[in-house]
């Protein structure tokens, strides 16, 4: 038996979270069975277009049969499909999670699991459209629909300051998305196309209207992706959403912005990386790496740590800007690629374990954390294994992504960006450190009545870290990912 | 002095960005920000249409991504609304 074609597959994974969420708020019940049949088929859907993708190679499809210009087409890009898979997963644990997370609400709590599900679904399929989507209109919209579900998804937690977050996050999110459609708008006055491929065949470097265009879908997408010092809103839209929420928006979310990032700076855009805009590009990630590492040691409270780790590990991704030369694109696309995904399971892994593990002390602030005890062994257990992974110690994957830039680095002789990934990885170490010494080593005494744990709760979070340990040794060969995920 | 077609247009478009960006800087409160979006975005759809008009034909596909800009703005100006009503609600 073959697998379904790509085609179908796509048409699945964009379509089927989206109906699903239309169908669950139309009718305001949450069948889990369904809920979890609907992920899990999401799941298949998305591992198959990976094996599909493996043999086949890049393909597009046009959507009712309608070619380019006139029609819109999807294409599926290796990158693309690294990135649909790992939101599969992620998608699929914060789904089980989710579902035991809300489980025992009542009152105006249970409102949150009547919609958290609905909001969900609508948010992986506008990630799914994100990365299927191959002209810069259809992104916007895909970026919209994606920025509205995680809104309204942090504004699920009732509480005054989260909403406040989530107020700010809006904002930050609607400009972000205005800059980008004046890019759009920029690009289109000049060249008369949307079509990624089409718009890099007849891109003209030198020309200044071109370079604002350049400009503005970069800011736009700098503070969609919170980016330093576009950051301002992510701490604490992230720190204070509910605890699966906070898994999507940073592992996803945040990582969606920064893949189109990657996908317009290496296709359309490329002529226009040159060494000054590469160095600007990496500044700005050093910065993010420094801030971001320094306000994550200085956190007192595990969810708005792991949140400033989430603003310091998208510094790391951003030197993959001044690392590119023609020759070794390739390579430094499949790093950043493997770096989105590591960052996506390992940051996940590590919100989901971080929510149980409050629930289990009743407490947020690391001091308060319970010990290597009980079933919080498990979370904790997750919480290594996620460290490690966004560490980058051999073989997780994180490992296999710094290598990779780590290489391009010294080809190069780019000594300063060599010392920023160091020290950034050094701060990593130091906070990630620094929460594990607190927890296994100065626990707080068990409360009288610990809550129930169930399997939900602790499975998918050290799945997700396990995954992001062991897909290492996949992406160990150097060759690897460099051959699986070419640069396009 | 005639100016070239188009022009009035592109500058009301940069006006009206430029007071929008303004008035989602200095504004205090988040409907006066809300709206000071809404004006800039505004400005955005103009320039395209603008840049639609701008060719012998008028060119379709501007006002088609304009339309669907409307859409899109309506939907994020009613999920901030609602947010706003939410947050004025929990004031102590």
């Amino acid at each position: 038996m073959g697998l379904p074609s790509t085609a179908t597959l796509v048409v699945i994974l964009v379509t089927l979270p989206l109906a699903t969420a239309t169908v669950l708020f139309a009718s305001g019940r949450q069948p889990r069975t369904l809920i979890l049949a609907a992920a899990l088929l999401l799941a298949c859907a998305a591992l198959a277009l990976g094996v599909n993708v493996q043999l086949e190679g890049i393909s597009v499809h046009p959507i009712g049969g309608w070619t380019a210009p006139l029609g819109i087409h999807w294409q599926v890009t290796p990158s693309g499909t690294v990135m649909l898979v790992v939101t599969a997963l992620v998608g699929l644990a914060g789904a089980v999670y989710g579902t035991g997370y809300f489980l025992h609400r009542a009152g105006p709590e249970g409102r949150m699991a009547r919609v958290f599900m609905p909001l969900w679904l609508f948010a992986w399929g506008g990630l799914n459209a994100l990365f299927v989507a191959a002209d810069l209109f259809n992104l916007y919209v895909a970026l919209e629909v994606m920025t509205l579900a995680s809104v309204a998804l942090v504004a699920l937690s009732a509480r005054r300051l989260a909403l406040q977050a989530a107020m700010r996050y809006l904002l930050a999110g609607l400009f972000g998305s205005m800059i980008y459609l004046l890019g759009v708008a920029l690009l289109y006055g000049q060249y008369g196309v949307l079509d990624l491929d089409a718009l890099a065949a007849v891109m003209d470097p030198q020309d200044p209207g071109s370079r604002a265009g350049a400009v503005a879908l970069t800011v736009g997408l700098l503070a969609k992706a919170a980016i330093f010092p576009l950051h301002f809103w992510l701490p604490g839209a992230h720190g204070r959403a509910e605890p699966p929420v906070s898994a999507m928006l940073s592992g996803l979310v945040v990582a969606a912005a920064f893949y189109l990032l990657l996908r317009l700076w290496f296709g359309p855009l490329a002529g226009l990386l040159n060494f000054g805009v590469g160095a600007m590009l990496g500044t700005l990630g050093a910065g993010a790496l420094l801030w971001g590492g320094v306000l994550a040691l200085l956190q007192r409270r595990l969810k708005m740590m792991v949140a400033y780790s989430t603003v310091s590990q998208f510094g790391f991704a951003m030197l993959v800007f001044p690392l590119a030369t023609a020759a070794n694109r390739d390579a430094v696309v499949a790093g950043g690629t493997l770096l989105l995904a590591n960052h996506a399971l390992a940051k996940a892994a590590l919100f989901l374990a971080a929510g149980t593990l409050v629930r289990a002390s009743a407490s947020d602030r690391i001091g308060n954390l319970v010990g290597f005890s009980g079933r919080a062994r498990w979370a904790w257990l997750a919480v290594i294994l996620a460290s490690a992974a966004l560490i980058g110690v051999p073989p997780t994957l994180g490992f296999s992504a710094k290598w990779l830039l780590l290489q391009a680095a010294i080809a190069e002789g780019a000594w300063v960006w060599l010392g920023v990934m160091l020290g950034g990885t050094l701060l990593t170490f130091a906070y990630l450190g620094r929460l594990l010494e607190r927890a296994l080593l100065d626990p707080a005494p068990e409360p009288t009545r610990p809550p129930l744990l169930t399997l939900a709760l602790l499975l998918p979070a050290l799945l997700l870290a396990l995954l992001a340990c062991v897909l290492g040794l996949w992406a160990l060969d150097d060759d690897m990912p460099t051959q699986w995920i070419p640069g396009s | 002095m005639s100016l070239p077609p188009g022009t009035l247009f592109l500058l009301a478009a940069a006006l009206l960005f430029a007071i929008g960006a303004h008035g989602l800087v200095t504004c205090r409160h988040l409907l006066r920000k809300v709206l000071a979006l809404n004006v800039a975005t505004t400005g955005v759809f103009l320039l395209l249409v603008t840049l639609g008009r701008s060719g012998t034909a008028v060119d379709p596909v501007p006002h088609a991504m304009v339309l669907t800009g409307i859409v899109v703005a309506l939907s994020t100006t009613a999920v901030a609304l609602g947010l706003i009503v939410r947050l004025q609600r929990q004031r102590p």
